[in-house]
């Protein structure tokens, strides 16, 4: 039984993991970047639910309504004013840039709203449903959270593979240069991708304060690594592969915490990562990298 | 063909000499200033930071700018220098060695076992390609400061003894010391890093990198960069040569480590000092500096570094404006159209086209 | 290209190193004359920014009170008071760069540093130039590496053991589940003293789990732990950020509920924003400050921090505020003049630390006292959260 209620604790971490693993992944598929400032915007996106509900009183849903509109227009306007002017310069510049907008966002919001922590209201109030006569708990959260992290994994193979918008981006990712010929407005595309991934951003965000009920300016930082990691373990640039990275990585997590040892839980996480990178060197779901000679 | 190769090898050696010269006026002049008094005290404590720095950014060069290979890890390999050095210093405190011999040994010490880590890691490491072999440097760089929050070294009449658990499992006698304790790492470490030693370490540090980057070695390594399949089909030892950077990297942070450690009576390892922030920091000098510029990372590790002291007025907004002047830096010296603005503004001024840098 | 950027590079170096000096020299001349000799300059340092930030501000606001009405009322021996904080961000490193700061701006007494690491790095520096330092929060026995550095926060083993004392005394559970943070000195060294003592005192350890700062949001996996060892009580010598989902996750989640022990890192958990207070119900601590508490020093301190920064204060807030008495009282107890050299200052203040005593807003009913060592002698409160709010377990 308690292997058993390990495993939910680690898919309802891993579930969190993928979310944002998944913006993390799209941003990289289609812009070719590391946007290490995607945990940050989680941060700002659980602030701006916490100061709707807490101090205009309005419904949680729509707060978060609210905090994904804000998230998504932040992501597009961070990817206009930061990483646009670098397109075609060295990846790597890039990289330092969205660092540098990540310092940005955790001072700014220390300075916005404090540097105390405070307690967030989860959005969903409910009793824990009891199985197997009371040994076994599940917080309504943690079901909610799985769901929306399959749906939103759904949702967006769905748009990706079938809608125009989604096709562009595919094409974009599998050459920029390609898709401008062909008519694909490769500035509009990016932007797009951004404002999805900010908007995911907004909605991991909320899960994982609901489970997880602390916000501080810092939030965001370690699980936004976590995502990162998660997204290279399950091959960054694929989907379904940010969702295999996340889960796994919460259950990796946990288990070894429970089991193993407490105190060198991180390290065994990153010791997983390290062996499956050394059989599959793409990831679980990477596809080769291919040689041009 | 014969004098154009002259005439790129003195350019290369003039680029060295004005590098070693910049570091030593440096020197010189701080020294001076120093010794005259008119330098604050924040500036003087500075210095040996400013040293460390400007040394593993120089390394982590070798292996961005040169390599090729995002190492996002460097700053594991500054911790295992820094610990086993500390560690060997606190083992010889009361052996009557003398100070000087001591530190040197650390020094061997430290850039030792760290050279070892890195080879050792990079045996598998770098099979691997791109982002994937950054996360797998950030991995082992969080594993290392991870296993030292709860390594326990202790010492007796009966020897050492080793847990992983905590300080009591170690099973002292009553004379027994614990030398490494866990999360509170090493403490009371003497101060023994200098201004002085810092610059010869970062002269040497330079000069090494540099006979690398223009030995027969170093070309491999470049064209093991710029072009694997072809390196590979003429006939480069590409593991072989990729190792040996990534090894003398890592001994360069090591060494960059060792100086950290003498320098703070404390020593612990913190996400904040040798956490994946810190590699990210001198990833940061590295490419704002100019990778393949070893001269670039010394000014920006020492610009980078100040900036959030100079701007201690500014009390709670000064990281909120160091992080906008990190952007806006990166912006103007990477941006496409600003590079192509700043190249029109110089030909105007000069009156003369620059050749583009290849 | 690169060598455009290079020569931008250096002249903005040149620059900066001017500036530099520039702000170094004049400062220092400023110390040396002008208005030195009327006013004591008091230095703190501590993390303003980062993730410590919130310890650090709570330290700024609280010695700020202190200065103020200090200075209303006349101020040190008739002379005023001049503040300055400087942020180190929790880092070792930093923190010297801040304290030689201070030093340029010519700081006669230090308040801090107020977490441990970065107060490890700058105790040696105090003692090497003999200035008077008084850490409000700096845990850590080993901090006290000279005469001149003093504590006013109970030591870490201290609180592991009275924490031993009071669970075995009172019987308050025999088994005992604990979650600590593994790479805070802090945690670590009260969780250290604490298993020590428990095991002397017949008390059985049935869970023994840790976290670390890169995985301190799930806590499931070490309550399930100290619920299947069958943990009457579980022992939380941590803060109260990581306790408040702690929590959460037992009672709500998993429907857990032993005794909750903390240290007085848990003390701050009632003040979080928006916190659910009927979750720390039943919730013991060992802390000496209780914001709610009846005294009228409290009281007013509490009223004045509210007004002025909005939040309700925590013990390092209030540690700060005795500190900066402590300098006060030892002050004027040895009379010192603001024209006093750093180190004439700190050889006469350290020579009646010992001697002095102040109520402050942490010292409960027998005040505070400092041994020559620089040892605080001040006893802990027990106290159990009932209906929101501190009550005194005696």
């Amino acid at each position: 039984m308690s292997f058993l209620s390990y495993l939910i604790n680690g898919l309802s971490l891993g579930s969190i993991y993928a979310i944002i693993a998944l913006g993390y992944t799209m941003v990289y598929g289609i812009a070719k970047m590391l946007n290490f400032a995607h945990g940050d915007v989680i941060m700002i996106g659980c602030y701006v639910v916490f100061t709707m509900t807490n101090s205009f009183h309005l419904d949680p849903l729509a707060s978060l309504g609210i905090a994904i509109v804000f998230c998504t227009v932040l992501g597009v306007c961070i990817e206009k004013i930061a990483y646009r002017p670098l397109r075609g310069a060295n990846a790597l510049a890039v990289l330092i840039t969205a660092i540098g907008v990540s310092y940005f966002l955790q001072n700014l919001a220390l300075i916005v709203f404090g540097s105390d922590t405070k307690s967030f209201t989860s959005i969903i109030e409910a009793e824990p449903l009891v199985l197997a006569g009371g040994k076994l708990k599940i917080p309504v959260i943690t079901i909610v959270t799985v769901l929306s992290c399959v749906v939103i994994m759904a949702a967006l193979m769905l748009f990706i593979n079938k809608s125009k918008a989604g096709q562009a981006m595919l094409a974009v990712s599998e050459d920029r240069d390609a898709a401008q010929l062909m008519g694909v407005n490769v500035n509009n595309t990016i932007s797009l991708t951004f404002a999805i991934g900010s908007g995911l951003a907004a909605i991991a965000g909320v899960l994982l304060c609901s489970a997880y009920p602390t916000l501080s300016p810092y939030t965001g930082a370690m699980p936004g690594i976590k995502a990162f990691t998660a997204a290279v373990f399950g091959g960054i640039g694929s989907i379904p592969g940010a969702f295999i990275g996340g889960i796994l990585l919460g259950v990796i997590e946990i288990m070894g915490r429970a089991y193993i040892s407490s105190q060198l839980s991180d390290a065994i996480v990153f010791a997983v990562l390290i062996i499956v990178l050394l059989v599959k060197p793409t990831g679980i779901l990477g596809r080769p990298i291919q040689e041009k000679v | 063909m014969a004098k154009l190769n002259i005439k790129k090898m003195n350019k290369n050696f003039r680029g060295q000499l004005i590098t070693y010269a910049m570091v030593i006026i440096a020197f010189v002049v701080m020294q001076i200033l120093i010794a005259s008094g008119s330098v604050s005290y924040l500036l003087q404590g500075l210095m040996v930071p400013l040293c460390i720095y400007s040394i593993v950014a120089v390394g982590l060069n070798l292996c961005v700018g040169y390599l090729g290979e995002l190492s996002l890890g460097h700053a594991g390999f500054m911790c295992v220098g820094a610990f086993s050095s500390a560690f060997f210093t606190k083992c010889m405190l009361n052996t009557g060695m003398n100070e000087t011999v001591r530190f040197l040994l650390a020094l061997v010490i430290g850039t030792l076992t760290a050279a070892l880590f890195g080879y050792l890691i990079g045996i598998p490491v770098l099979r691997l390609r791109g982002d994937y072999l950054a996360i797998v440097t950030l991995a082992f760089g969080e594993i290392i400061k991870n296993v030292i929050n709860v390594l326990y070294i202790g010492r007796d009449s009966r020897g050492f003894h080793f847990s992983m658990k905590d300080a009591t499992a170690l099973g002292l006698e009553e004379d027994g010391e614990v030398i490494v304790n866990g999360a509170k790492g090493i403490m009371r470490i003497p101060s023994q890093s200098t201004f002085l030693i810092g610059v010869i370490l970062l002269l040497i540090a330079l000069f090494i990198c540099f006979q690398l980057v223009n030995s027969r070695s170093g070309r491999a390594i470049m064209a093991i960069r710029d072009n694997r399949i072809a390196a590979e089909s003429v006939g480069i030892n590409i593991t072989g040569y990729k190792l040996l950077a990534f090894t003398i990297s890592a001994a360069i942070a090591g060494a960059g480590g060792v100086l950290y450690a003498h320098n703070l009576a404390t020593l612990t390892a913190q996400p904040a000092n040798f956490g994946y922030n810190m590699s990210i920091m001198i990833l940061v000098f590295v490419v704002l500096g100019g990778m393949g510029s070893f001269r670039g990372s010394v000014i920006a590790a020492v610009l980078l570094t100040m900036i959030p002291e100079i701007l201690r007025g500014l009390a709670d907004y000064r990281m909120l404006i160091y992080s906008i002047i990190l952007i806006a830096m990166m912006l103007f010296n990477w941006s496409p159209k600003f590079v192509a603005f700043r190249q029109a503004q110089m030909e105007k001024l000069f009156g003369k086209k620059k050749k583009e840098a290849v | 290209m690169k060598k455009l950027l290079s020569v931008m590079m250096v002249m903005a170096f040149a620059l900066s190193m001017l500036a530099g000096c520039g702000g170094g020299a004049t400062e220092s001349t400023g110390a040396g004359s002008a208005d030195a000799g009327s006013v004591f300059r008091i230095g703190a340092i501590g993390p303003a920014t980062g993730a410590a930030a919130i310890y650090g501000s709570a330290v700024k606001n609280g010695a700020q009170i202190a200065i103020d009405e200090i200075n209303e009322n006349g101020g040190i021996n008739g002379a005023q008071i001049e503040y300055n904080f400087q942020d180190d961000v929790h880092d070792a490193e930093k923190s010297k760069n801040a304290y030689n700061t201070l030093k340029d701006w010519g700081m006669q007494m230090l308040l801090g540093t107020v977490t441990t690491t970065p107060c490890l790095s700058v105790a040696p520096l105090a003692v090497q130039d003999n200035t008077f330092m008084i850490t409000p929060s700096a845990s850590s026995p080993d901090v006290l590496v000279g005469p001149n550095v003093f504590q006013v926060c109970f030591t870490d083993p201290n609180q592991g053991s009275k924490s031993a004392e009071y669970i075995a005394e009172n019987k308050l559970a025999t088994k005992i589940g604990i979650i600590y943070n593994s790479a805070d000195v802090y945690s670590t060294g009260i969780k250290d003293k604490f298993v020590e003592e428990a095991k002397a005192k017949g008390l059985e350890i049935v869970s023994d789990e840790a976290f670390t700062e890169d995985s301190k949001t799930d806590f499931t996996t070490q309550l399930k732990a100290a619920q299947d060892g069958g943990a009457e009580l579980v022992f939380l010598p941590i803060y109260y950020q990581e306790a408040s989902i702690i929590l959460k996750q037992a009672k709500k989640d998993m429907g857990y509920s032993p005794i909750f022990f903390g240290v007085d890192g848990m003390d701050g958990i009632l003040t979080v924003e928006n916190f659910d207070t009927s979750l720390a119900e039943g919730v013991m601590l060992l802390t000496p400050f209780a914001a709610d508490s009846d005294d009228e020093a409290v009281q007013s301190f509490v009223q004045k921090y509210q007004e002025q920064y909005g939040d309700v204060p925590n013990q390092f807030a209030a540690d700060a505020y005795d500190g900066i008495y402590a300098i006060k009282e030892a002050a004027e107890k040895a009379g010192v003049t603001p024209d006093m050299s750093a180190q004439e200052i700190c050889d006469a203040m350290v020579a009646v630390m010992p001697e002095i005593n102040i109520k402050g807003l942490t010292g409960g009913d027998e005040g505070l006292q400092w041994s020559d060592t620089g040892e605080v002698n001040k006893q802990p409160k027990a106290v159990v959260i009932k209906d929101g709010k501190y009550e005194s377990m005696e």
